[in-house]
């Protein structure tokens, strides 16, 4: 984090939507006083709250903000309303048009096309959709601007020690993200021998070309799921929407969870093995192995 | 006060008083079947978060077990779920999936026009089904909502939208703050002049009252009133003068079958108390 996110940079995260959000670099970010973050993402539920209620961030770009089964995030809404702990500025996308942003910059190309959002209020504030005439027919369209981060941070479940990485489940704008980011940073549960990697190329999403580094962190995605790995935890996730309502609670969540703990390790012991154990796979379910042979 | 109201701050409607209904089953899980009613066995659906998520279960589990469902971050699924959801994201929805793709997998067959349903939760809707998510206001104060998530997309594109809310003046409003997932917007004809895809639009708004329609002029109207629940009282809730249907007709009861779907995909009944 301290090599590769300097203060400043705009950054794209939680690109799985509800799984594998990368918290403890998230944490991390937090920890080392980062400052000025725009933050892009679809959804990130609560972790884009704590980096804005934590005063890292200056700009989010996304289609929601908000803890996904409590509807609002508290520190979110009180920086955009009373400017807690600083101003912050929104820029508003839906899930269709922030994937085409990427897509955009993934592509190569200045924009995307797309019919959604017309009608929408949404489409008045946020400069990078614009209408256009198409130059194949009669229909009207919206440019989706591309949107090229400085850095994707993206959680997965294994990768070698180059950056190839497999992930699986819940793919959401990843893929589109590490491409469409100057470079990646992978956190994986496990880091596995190239062989292993090698093995199945259709599931390496995420070729060692783009990734600046690899972290391995084990639990790095907690309280979000990691398929085969660990479930949600959906206590922690309530009790962070509970404990953020008020700015004093925030503030004390943030010492115990964020501030006063070095790192993952210390974060899992506090959790505690009883929770740990509960969030554990219950039946492991292993794909039907693919014969790449020849 | 339900868990859903302590902890997140939803209110739902409370029950009218003796209501044999209520012995039964609350107007929160009617709410939910309704919803899954809207959604004929075969079609494809593109499924939100909460109270969506539940009716896309209890449909399947019921009278549209072939229905199909696409999620925002890029699942597919072709059978239910093995247990109750949280997230879009929670594991159980991906085990068992039919097909894990992307997110812009799901919204190019939603923006081909594939998808006949698609949810809408939100904060507000108006006479014209638009639907906002962004600003809302409680005691004068305006405050930031999520936003848009998927909405406005299924708003714009799918063929049929459908509106899940409770019934309350000040989320029933004339004109909403921010339009942030269209609906027919200031009435007839606003959606083709706003280049809209043609045939998409709100089929429905489903409150704990009863389920309002469209007009032809795009204004809504009350076509079917919940078991106990009294015109004067969705007329009140409303924050316009309502049109009612000539022939209002009574939202059936739950069958045993539906109100058995709705517990099993709810078993908390952290929404449906």
């Amino acid at each position: 984090m301290a090599r590769h996110v300097p203060s400043g940079s705009m950054i794209v995260l939680g690109t799985q939507l509800a799984q594998m959000i990368p918290f403890a670099a998230g944490h991390e970010l937090i920890r080392q006083g980062k400052r000025d973050l725009t933050l892009v993402g679809p959804a990130s539920d609560i972790l884009f709250d704590q980096m804005i209620g934590a005063g890292c961030v200056w700009r989010v770009m996304a289609s929601c903000i908000g803890n996904l089964r409590g509807g609002v995030g508290y520190c979110y809404r009180r920086a955009v309303v009373r400017q807690i702990p600083q101003r912050l500025d929104t820029v508003d996308y839906t899930n269709l048009t922030m994937a085409l942003a990427l897509h955009a910059a993934a592509m190569g190309v200045p924009f995307m096309p797309t019919y959604s959002t017309f009608g929408s209020d949404l489409g008045a504030k946020n400069g990078n959709l614009r209408e256009f005439p198409s130059p194949v027919n009669e229909d009207k369209l919206i440019a989706v601007r591309a949107l090229r981060p400085d850095v994707a941070i993206v959680h997965v479940q294994r990768a070698d020690i180059s950056g190839n990485a497999h992930l699986w489940g819940s793919l959401g704008v990843a893929v589109d993200a590490v491409r469409a980011a100057r470079s990646a940073i992978v956190i994986a549960e496990e880091i596995v021998a190239p062989e292993v990697i090698a093995s199945d190329p259709n599931r390496t999403l995420i070729p060692e070309f783009l990734v600046a580094a690899v972290v391995h962190e084990p639990f790095g995605a907690h309280p979000s799921p990691v398929q085969g790995y660990y479930g949600r935890d959906h206590a922690f996730f309530t009790q962070y929407h509970e404990q953020s309502r008020e700015l004093d609670d925030f503030e004390q969540w943030l010492q115990r969870w964020v501030l006063r703990v070095p790192g993952r390790a210390e974060y899992m012991k506090q959790l505690g093995d009883c929770r740990v154990a509960e969030l554990a796979v219950r039946e492991h379910a292993y794909s039907a192995p693919a014969d790449f042979g020849y | 006060m339900g868990r859903a109201e302590r902890e997140y701050g939803i209110t739902v409607s409370p029950l009218p008083a003796g209501t044999a209904a209520s012995k039964e089953y609350s107007l929160t899980e009617l709410m939910v079947i309704a919803g899954a009613r809207e959604i004929a066995d075969g079609e494809m659906v593109f499924v939100g978060m909460r109270l969506p998520l539940l009716a896309y279960a209890v449909a399947k589990r019921t009278h549209a077990p072939n229905a199909i469902g696409l999620y925002d971050n890029g699942i597919i699924r072709m059978t239910a779920s093995a247990e109750p959801l949280h997230t879009v994201g929670d594991p159980a929805n991906v085990g068992g999936a039919t097909l894990c793709g992307q997110t812009i997998d799901v919204m190019g067959y939603l923006q081909q026009g594939r998808v006949q349903v698609g949810f809408l939760g939100g904060a507000e809707v108006d006479r014209f089904g638009n639907v906002n998510t962004m600003w809302g206001s409680r005691g004068g104060e305006a405050h930031r909502l999520p936003g848009s998530g998927g909405g406005c997309d299924i708003a714009c594109l799918a063929q049929r939208s459908v509106v899940m809310i409770p019934h309350q003046r000040d989320r029933f409003r004339e004109s909403v703050g921010h339009v942030t997932s269209p609906g027919y917007g200031s009435g007839n004809g606003w959606r083709e002049a706003h280049r809209l895809p043609a045939r998409t639009g709100p089929s429905a708004i489903i409150s704990d009252l009863g389920i309002m329609r469209f007009g032809s002029d795009g204004e809504a109207f009350l076509a079917s009133i919940h078991p106990g629940v009294q015109v004067e009282q969705v007329l009140a809730a409303t924050g316009w003068t309502l049109r009612v249907a000539d022939a209002l007709l009574d939202t059936s009861a739950p069958s045993g079958a539906e109100l058995e779907a709705v517990r099993a995909v709810d078993p908390d009944r952290l929404w449906t108390r």
